[in-house]
């Protein structure tokens, strides 16, 4: 696998919601790449015929009935909002003005 | 409810806990303390001055508290208190102050998981152990420091102040429940909640000579604990003692219908596992557990404990856990996607805090990159990564697979002995800074709690002497679902030795 370079950083920060300055790129790129090239010992073991666990005991749907039951209130739930308006979460535009 | 910082000595009395030379009443068992309680030799007021007090006097230098919830907890001990001597003085932890750790949710009360992104967050649900604890009458004393999101060994990358260990505030309390176990230690109160992804409660346990459990993966409900790492999260307690440590597994086990993942197994008694009978039990030590890479002095003490389970009739036999050196990579892939899927709800448009820019993506690059520490930053950016296209096979899967066969080798050991045991950590507690500068030497310290959380087994630190003036921690680690059989041969030890009536000097 090939290095971590400043451009992948850039990259992987944008897609995880992240900016950093100048420093910043060159510390975490720096960070992540051994931590990668630690990460590749496990390429030692094969494991062709090995199953993936994401869970380790073999849990399958919980299903139940869809009934409404007590939750919170609108009030409630915008209690914690940064900013809100007529009862809503108020946001920032999405698109360009 | 008030940031421990503006505490004002002069409002606390003077010292009503003293019974007998430096012995307080929070040192004392719960059995003896209920006892008091229930003869009215004591009442709940007491225990939670005791603990106020306490705090006041130690607190400024460990840091184990962010808030405290002292209007709560004195109202709440008025209440209690007008119980006693009826019968409803009930619940199996009642009156005892407890401590919080910040990732578990409290109703009302702020739980920042020691983040500035969630600085004035306070839940509109408790989670379902902290409904559980206050059905048995617990006191909430406070909201316990950690280090943020959950992420770390040392309580360093708390987004508030570090905690500092009691036996030596220049060292570091181990994380991420570093609060939790400092806490204890210092004999603020008598037992808290603390959180294990990858050895988060053990870890800080054995740094500060306390009793730790992370229980079997699915035996107690994460319902309102904040998710780091859903398939390893784990919330245990911790205490002095390893028959206070069960008292609160079974107040807070069972299985929840608000997790999912949480085990429809039944959960036993535990005060009847703590026989103190270990004749014919088998012991397997894996030899990863005790290389070189551990420190002698560690070692010596895991030797000397295992003598003393020998001596009553266990039987010892080495073992190996072949795959126990790709633990701390897979683990890092595994927890840091996950996290980084997890961490993405913090964005500051439903709660949290939030510096608003001309867009909503702006928005979101703005306050997450503002408010989140380096640390959460780096397994972000880590788990990111891993899970990008072009890297998500010969990363995340391939950790999965590698998880496969670290699970796989505890499976075995299981089929012929009834506990493994090994040290908690390569070393004691290590100085802080002397390894926050360096993150892969910093996990490289949870390389033998971090299989155990990828095996979903149960395991329990307890305290097994000193090296160089300092506690060890000895790791048992059990079946699944068999925390029954890790308390009775922790209880065994225990009761055997008197490592656990060792308590730092403050």
């Amino acid at each position: 696998m090939e290095r971590i370079t400043k451009a992948q950083i850039k990259h992987v920060a944008h897609l995880a919601r992240l900016e950093f300055s100048d420093d910043e790129v060159e510390r975490f790129s720096e960070q992540l790449d051994s931590i990668i090239n630690y990460a590749e010992q496990l390429n030692e073991l094969d494991t062709t015929n090995v199953a993936p666990t994401s869970h380790v005991f073999d849990v399958r749907n919980v299903l139940r009935e869809d009934e409404v039951k007590p939750s919170l209130s609108q009030e409630e739930a915008l209690k914690n909002a940064p900013d809100q308006k007529d009862g809503q979460v108020k946001i920032p535009s999405v698109f360009e003005k | 409810m008030h940031p421990i910082k503006k505490m004002d000595k002069s409002k606390y009395l003077p010292c009503s806990r003293s019974r007998g030379e430096n012995m307080s009443i929070l040192d004392q068992r719960f059995a003896q303390i209920q006892e008091q309680l229930h003869k009215k030799e004591l009442t709940v007021t007491d225990l939670v001055d005791a603990s106020y007090n306490r705090i006041s006097e130690v607190d400024g230098n460990i840091g184990s508290f962010l808030h405290l919830n002292e209007e709560g907890a004195r109202k709440r001990a008025g209440e209690l208190d007008e119980l006693l001597g009826t019968d409803k003085a009930t619940g199996s932890l009642f009156g005892l102050p407890a401590g919080i750790k910040d990732n578990i949710s409290t109703k009302g009360i702020r739980t920042t998981c020691a983040s500035k992104i969630l600085d004035n967050f306070k839940p509109l649900y408790n989670a379902t152990v902290m409904d559980k604890l206050e059905q048995t009458n617990i006191i909430n004393i406070g909201k316990l420091n950690m280090d943020e999101f959950a992420m770390g060994s040392s309580n360093e990358n708390s987004g508030y102040k570090p905690v500092r260990n009691p036996w030596d505030i220049e060292r570091v309390p181990g994380g991420s429940s570093g609060g939790s176990a400092a806490t204890v230690a210092a004999g603020e109160v008598l037992f808290s909640l603390g959180s294990d992804t990858g050895g988060s409660i053990r870890e800080p346990a054995a740094f500060c000579g306390i009793v730790g459990l992370k229980p079997t993966y699915g035996r107690v409900s994460r319902f309102g604990l904040v998710a780091f790492a859903s398939s390893l999260d784990q919330i245990g307690p911790l205490t002095r003692s390893v028959e206070d440590n069960a008292h609160v597994l079974q107040a807070i086990a069972g299985h929840d219908r608000m997790d999912s993942t949480s085990a429809g197994v039944d959960v036993p008694n535990y005060s009847e596992a703590l026989t103190g009978d270990v004749k014919g039990l088998k012991i397997a030590v894996p030899k990863e557990y005790i290389t070189e890479g551990v420190e002698p002095e560690v070692r010596n003490r895991i030797r000397e404990a295992l003598n003393v389970l020998e001596k009553q009739g266990a039987t010892v036999e080495e073992v190996s856990l072949p795959h126990t050196k790709y633990a701390v990579a897979t683990y890092y892939l595994l927890a840091s996607s996950e996290a980084s899927a997890n961490l993405s709800r913090f964005d500051g448009i439903r709660y949290g805090e939030r510096i608003e820019d001309d867009s909503l993506i702006e928005t979101y690059m703005k306050t997450r990159s503002h408010y989140f520490g380096d640390e959460v930053k780096r397994r972000i950016m880590l788990g990111t990564f891993a899970l990008s296209s072009g890297y998500y096979d010969a990363l995340y899967k391939k950790a999965q697979k590698v998880r496969t066969l670290i699970k796989q080798d505890f499976d075995e050991v299981f089929l012929k002995y009834d506990v493994v045991i090994g040290p908690t950590t390569p070393t004691p507690a290590f100085k802080i800074g002397d390894k926050i500068e360096d993150p892969l030497t910093m996990y490289m310290n949870d390389i033998l709690t971090i299989p155990v959380n990828l095996a979903g087994v149960p395991a329990i630190s307890v305290p097994c002497g000193l090296a160089d003036g300092l506690p060890v921690g000895l790791q048992i680690i059990g079946n699944h679902f068999d925390e029954a059989m890790v308390y009775k041969v922790a209880h065994a030890f225990e009761q055997s030795t008197d490592h656990h009536k060792l308590k730092p000097e403050l």
